[in-house]
């Protein structure tokens, strides 16, 4: 028998040495700069974002305890104090915030809820889906005033005067893009069998839409509502120069009147933040804690719900 | 007779049947409906476009570019310019920048980084419950909460953010800023003291407002970058922070900078808290302290009361304001959009 033709390598791997590693160069020292900007960046950041959290507790701290003395339910029976005057409420402010919005609703929502069932299910791949959400994208960025100053060109110079209308519109071009964008993402996450099921079954399109997509989807349009509603319940600027202010109830000869000016409540704060008097910018608290109430209960509520459709 | 019973359990067994006429009448009306709606989102803009240019085209013909370089605001002489107003904007807006994507970015690299899932898991290790079934998802739960808390932020209404600044901000700035003043005043940012209202107290409200949007838009963009990314930094031996520098941020930098841009958007249009914060007055100054004034707080302080001649002056303000928020919208979204193009490739 001849010798393998490959010698197996006889002399062993040579032990490493030992002594050459300094094992404690290994661990985790703050005194090596490079683990020391490690620690030091790391608290930089955690400082700076709880540092971020402290304007929303100084708010709700402030509201609570500025406002919180002078709520009482005859803020929403009374109308708002002259000058010199004591006393005084905003009922007419929060019926106006609460009748223009809706009004903002009423024209937005169908117009949203239209574009987004175009975009998601009739032309999803048209050239004019890319025009309309690049529309939509631009309405997103349309900083609020402007919303306003268009409604005072199309709606006040055009019928003459300040009204809860102008308001309401200005309003409802601020809420379309959201109404629409997250109705269309809403609609498209349906799974498309679905969708197929439904044509299959010889369901025609319009058919297949309301009673098969906008049920289904209808959470997470209903998300979309309620954060534009949420949005606009807050806006100010829109809503002073359109709907103006105004110190009395909004009826004239006993019914609601949509062409006087109207009170809100976004209004009342700005205006009684400036005042001299105690007794408004005590009110124009209440009436921003009572404000923040309101839009931070319809943004939770959007928000439960975006995430119940999740799960 | 068969033929007829045939029939009958044709009709009364199978659950489908041919379109009706008055449904198919409705699904071409339908069809032109969502057609109409659509058309109407896009001649909207064009409209909104149209009302403003054609208020402001008197205006816009009798002062041309003399209203963009002017200074003056007089209804009396019938002098307008909006220099000031320019320059008001552009400087509180690029402040609050400043600000907000500082805390912004340490918000986005605090959550994309689980620092306090990271925390509120070594808490539970040491009372050893961090498997439990119950206290095992704490650490998801609270940054869910945190996540919801920045948002929180957002949804506050700018004209009780405006209402905060003057009673809260101001009076708890104001000794530091005369402090300042005084020893630093040969300093051109220090240059005035501060009284009341004035261009520091309504760029640190307005950075806290544009805060939200920095973070959640830099969070989806860091939370993008893909892991292995991150993994082959760590196996090279990187600190987390020099992954974090080296690594994630110029990879998510194009998403940040979108983000930083589409703020930019946001603060150029905000109204409210600087038109109460940031002291109405036509001054083109260097200073912090000093008050000055924007295009938008302009057009809230004055359209109310404005007569037929100024509507004019305010709509072309407001044009301008229109011209270069849409700008800054539109070429932020262009950022975005290459950015998550280029982000696929590294995928």
């Amino acid at each position: 028998m001849s010798e393998p033709l490959i010698q197996p390598p006889v002399a062993p791997v040579p032990e490493p040495p030992v002594v050459g590693i300094d094992l404690a160069r290994l661990d985790k020292s703050l005194r090596r700069p490079r683990t020391a900007f490690n620690f030091v960046m790391s608290g930089l950041t955690t400082l700076l974002t709880l540092m971020a959290l402290v304007p929303l507790f100084s708010v709700v701290l402030m509201l609570l305890v500025r406002g919180g003395s002078r709520l009482s339910l005859s803020l929403f029976s009374e109308l708002p104090p002259s000058a010199f005057e004591q006393g005084g409420g905003f009922g007419n402010a929060v019926v106006g915030t609460l009748v223009m919005v809706g009004l903002a609703a009423l024209i937005s929502v169908p117009f949203g809820v239209f574009g987004a069932v175009f975009l998601a299910e009739v032309g999803p791949e048209t050239r004019l889906a890319k025009v309309v959400r690049m529309s939509a994208k631009v309405l997103t960025g349309f900083p609020s005033i402007l919303a306003g100053v268009f409604a005072y060109g199309a709606v006040v110079l055009v019928t003459g005067g300040f009204s809860a209308l102008a308001g309401g519109i200005a309003l409802s071009i601020l809420m379309l893009p959201t109404v629409m964008l997250t109705a269309e993402e809403a609609i498209s996450m349906v799974p498309s069998k679905m969708r197929e099921a439904a044509i299959g079954m010889g369901a025609t399109q319009t058919q297949a839409v309301w009673m098969v997509l906008l049920p289904t989807a209808f959470p997470g349009i209903l998300t979309g509502v309620m954060l534009a509603v949420a949005r606009a319940a807050g806006e100010t600027a829109p809503l002073l120069f359109t709907a103006l202010f105004s110190n009395y109830w909004l009826t004239s000869g006993g019914r609601l009147d949509f062409m006087q000016p109207m009170a809100s409540l976004a209004v009342l704060i700005y205006n009684f933040s400036a005042m001299p008097f105690e007794n408004q910018v005590e009110l124009a608290w209440a009436a921003a804690l009572v404000l923040v109430l309101l839009v931070l209960t319809v943004n939770l509520i959007g928000q439960s719900m975006s995430r119940k459709t999740m799960e | 007779m068969s033929a007829v019973s045939q029939s009958n359990v044709g009709a009364s067994t199978s659950i489908s049947r041919a379109p009706t006429l008055i449904e198919k009448h409705g699904n071409i009306f339908f069809r032109w409906a969502a057609y109409l709606f659509a058309w109407l989102t896009v001649l909207l803009v064009l409209y909104i476009v149209y009302t403003i240019t054609k208020q402001a085209l008197p205006a816009m013909t009798k002062y041309g570019w003399g209203f963009i370089t002017s200074s003056t605001w007089d209804p009396n002489t019938r002098e307008y310019g909006v220099l000031p107003e320019i320059w008001g904007t552009m400087y509180s807006s690029l402040l609050a920048l400043f600000i907000g994507s500082m805390f912004g970015l340490a918000v986005a690299i605090f959550l994309s980084e689980h620092y306090l899932a990271a925390f509120v898991f070594s808490l539970l290790k040491t009372v050893g419950l961090q498997f439990h079934p119950v206290c095992g998802k704490l650490p998801d739960k609270f940054e869910r909460l945190f996540k919801n808390l920045i948002e929180l932020l957002a949804a506050i209404p700018s004209v009780v953010y405006g209402l905060w600044g003057i009673f809260f901000i101001i009076p708890l700035i104001r000794p530091f800023c005369l402090a300042w003043h005084a020893k630093l005043g040969w300093i051109p940012i220090f240059g005035t003291t501060l009284s009341g209202p004035g261009m520091l107290p309504a760029a640190i409200v307005l950075s806290i407002m544009i805060l939200p949007t920095i973070s959640a838009i830099s969070l989806n963009a860091l939370l993008a970058v893909p892991p292995k990314l991150r993994e082959a930094a760590y196996g090279l031996g990187a600190t987390r922070w020099e992954s974090i520098l080296a690594v994630i941020l110029p990879t998510a930098s194009k998403g940040i900078f979108g983000a930083i841009i589409l703020a930019f958007g946001r603060a150029l249009g905000e109204t409210m808290a600087l038109a109460m914060l940031v002291g109405n007055s036509n001054v083109i100054s260097w200073s912090l302290f000093s008050p000055a004034n924007t295009l938008a707080a302009l057009l809230a302080n004055n359209f109310a009361e404005a007569g037929q001649k100024e509507v004019g002056v305010l709509m072309f303000a407001a044009l301008i304001l229109l011209g270069i928020t849409v700008l800054v919208n539109m070429l932020g979204a262009f950022v975005l959009n290459r950015a998550s193009v280029s982000q696929e490739g590294v995928r």
